[in-house]
């Protein structure tokens, strides 16, 4: 990374350095490292292989995504964090610690530092919000003084107060992940797990639960892990994600690399969906060599590391259509544009790519 | 109706009152723990004891395929045993105990079975122990499941309890057998059987009534 070049935005990505400077100091909290993870599920059906050779380390304090279709085991990796799921084979270290010789009292202790959310919330419908939150406190036998004002606390902090004591059925969809976001942080956890805990809300609503996850995890700097089969929630709130594919590593890497200069067919297939097609007319009339007279229609990449120069355009470039999206404070995406046919495209800048060319009638 | 005979009916309905709900006490005791056990002890229960877990669910099929009254001839030994009587109130008790317990077991472990188990991976991400997933997820979760089928098991008590009051038991049976039937006085089988409809009308709206405001939460 050339860092002249890089467009940095004013919130710039500000937590990996003192995360990382933190990491070495002391015993980093809220790390996690998977070696050589794999899981095989056996069933009446036969096997599945759900994950296999899955190395990856994930930081203290880093929010970090997992993506991939459904089935391509998302969820057994992230389960296998608090050991929900246990590993066929290979390891998983919480904070340096190999969880797969704990015993039950030393795995609920495991388990009090790890907050989990759920797609569909598993709030208790026979108790009421305060009681659902104030539940980890209480098996943990913590005083009821003392409970009550966590309980107060952390519902200040997803902002339902007031709502202590109605029963979850009686909530808004967003409301019950707040609940269920409060019940998980109550422990004072280092880490959060969220299995697709945005994918039963409407957007609105998800990107409130995204602000409010991040917002957390600045405050209390706790690690996030969170699922989705969204590119757009990685984009929203993720540092660095990583791509699974029928079980195995497709690619990982910051967000912003990951969007910019997707490698793996199953990354790019996940990001069609945000990436905006050329316009109709346009891409009608395209073709590959040029008439007389033709424009030429050039794609110019913007993938956060070699910002290209925005005076070249003033030439005579017209601009067709522009998609940038600051991401963890990269700018990635791309601009499309109309050049006269003498123009280079290597002047404008070594990503720009032709796509074609086309007839103009002015 | 002589004074006698209203003295005999409100005895009886006392006895009656007593023997079910003696009988519920021990089913609902009983009940719930083989329940939670049949539950979490099978395939993918977090107390996997699959061999005590068929053996226990066999028990409970084998009884509930007896029908109650050759239950209560076969049971008189271990009655005698138990009670040290095979007439009266305390000895119907053992039958009635007997063959409810696995009835409102079945039907508390439907509705145990019926719980999500997402709470359940919930309670197991916050730290809870296998007791606290018990005491404070599976019970109240089910809880007006439970309730609904404790109140089939003691509607359907009361009719076994009135068979029981044939062989000797005391109670609104007996009365209507020695008295209905045999000395065909219609007005006392007509009283008992009011008697009864009422009884079983109380405790039906009564369960019904909590579950229903169980489930308003
Ligand atoms: N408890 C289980 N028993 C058998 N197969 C399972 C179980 N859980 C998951 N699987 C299988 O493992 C694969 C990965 O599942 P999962 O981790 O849930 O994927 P994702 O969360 O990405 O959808 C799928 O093929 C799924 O059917
Ligand atoms: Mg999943």
């Amino acid at each position: 990374m050339t860092g002249a070049a890089v467009i940095r935005l004013p919130q710039a990505g500000a937590h990996a350095a003192p995360a990382s400077q933190a990491a070495q100091a002391r015993r980093p909290a809220g790390s996690v490292r998977f070696q050589g993870l794999g899981k095989t599920y056996v069933s009446s059906a036969g096997e599945v292989q759900a994950l296999q050779g899955i190395n990856l380390d994930i930081e203290p304090g880093e929010i970090f995504g997992i993506i991939g279709r459904s089935g391509a085991g998302k969820s057994s990796l992230l389960r296998s964090i608090n050991r929900l799921e246990r590993p066929s084979e290979g390891r998983v270290l919480v904070d340096g610690e190999d969880i797969a010789g704990l015993g039950e009292a030393e795995l609920i202790r495991l388990r009090r530092r790890i907050g989990m959310i759920f797609q569909h919330f598993n709030l208790l419908a026979a108790k009421t919000v305060r009681e659902n939150v104030a539940l980890p406190l209480r098996i943990a036998g913590v005083p009821q003084d003392e409970a009550r004002a966590r309980v107060a606390e952390v519902l200040r902090l997803v902002g339902l107060e007031g709502k202590e004591d109605t029963y979850p059925s009686r909530l808004s969809g967003g409301q019950k992940q707040r609940v269920g976001i409060a019940r998980a942080l109550v422990m004072r956890p280092e880490i959060l797990l969220c299995d697709e805990a945005t994918s039963a809300l409407d957007p609105e609503t998800t990107l409130s639960i995204l602000r409010l996850l991040r917002d957390i995890n600045r405050r209390l700097g706790l690690t996030i892990v969170l699922i989705t089969h969204e590119m757009s929630v990685i984009r929203e709130i993720c540092h660095r994600v990583v791509v699974l594919e029928h079980g195995r590593i497709a690619e990982t890497g910051p967000v912003w690399q990951v969007f910019a200069q997707p490698q793996h067919a199953a990354t790019q297939a996940l990001l069609a969906p945000l990436t905006r097609a050329l316009p109709e007319d346009l891409s009608a009339r395209l073709r590959d060599r040029a008439e007389p007279g033709d424009w030429q229609v050039i794609e110019l990449p913007f993938t956060g590391e070699a910002a290209p120069d925005l005076a070249v355009l003033a030439q005579g470039v017209r601009l067709v259509q522009a998609q940038v999206d600051p991401i963890d404070g990269h700018a990635v995406g791309r601009l499309v544009l109309l050049a006269p046919p003498e123009l280079d495209p290597a002047s404008l800048s070594p990503n720009a790519r032709r796509l074609g060319h086309v007839a103009t009638n002015d | 109706m002589s004074p006698q005979m209203i003295d005999r009916l409100i005895g009886a309905f006392l006895d009656t009152l007593l023997m079910v709900s003696a009988s519920a006490g021990i089913a609902l005791l009983a009940g719930i723990p083989l329940a939670v056990f049949l539950v979490t002890s099978g395939p993918g229960g977090f107390f996997p004891a699959p061999r005590l877990n068929r053996a226990l669910g066999a028990l409970v099929n084998g009884f509930r395929a007896v029908p109650f009254i050759v239950l209560l001839v076969a049971l008189i030994p271990f009655t005698r045993l138990v009670t040290g009587t095979t007439i009266g109130v305390w000895a119907a008790v053992v039958p009635l105990s007997i063959s409810a317990t696995p009835f409102f077991a079945r039907i508390a472990e439907v509705s145990l079975r019926e719980v999500d188990p997402g709470l359940v991976e919930a309670a197991q991400s916050i730290g809870a122990s296998r007791w606290h997933i018990v005491r404070h997820v599976l019970l109240p979760e089910a809880l007006p499941g439970i309730i609904g089928g404790f109140t089939i098991t003691v509607v359907s008590m009361i009719g076994a309890s009135a068979m029981a009051g044939a062989v000797g038991a005391g109670g609104l049976g007996d009365v209507a057998i020695r008295y209905g039937y045999q000395r065909f006085d219609t007005t006392v089988m007509v009283a008992v059987i009011v008697i009864l409809v009422a009884l079983v009308s109380v405790v039906q709206v009564t369960g019904d009534r909590a579950v229903r405001r169980l489930r308003a939460r």
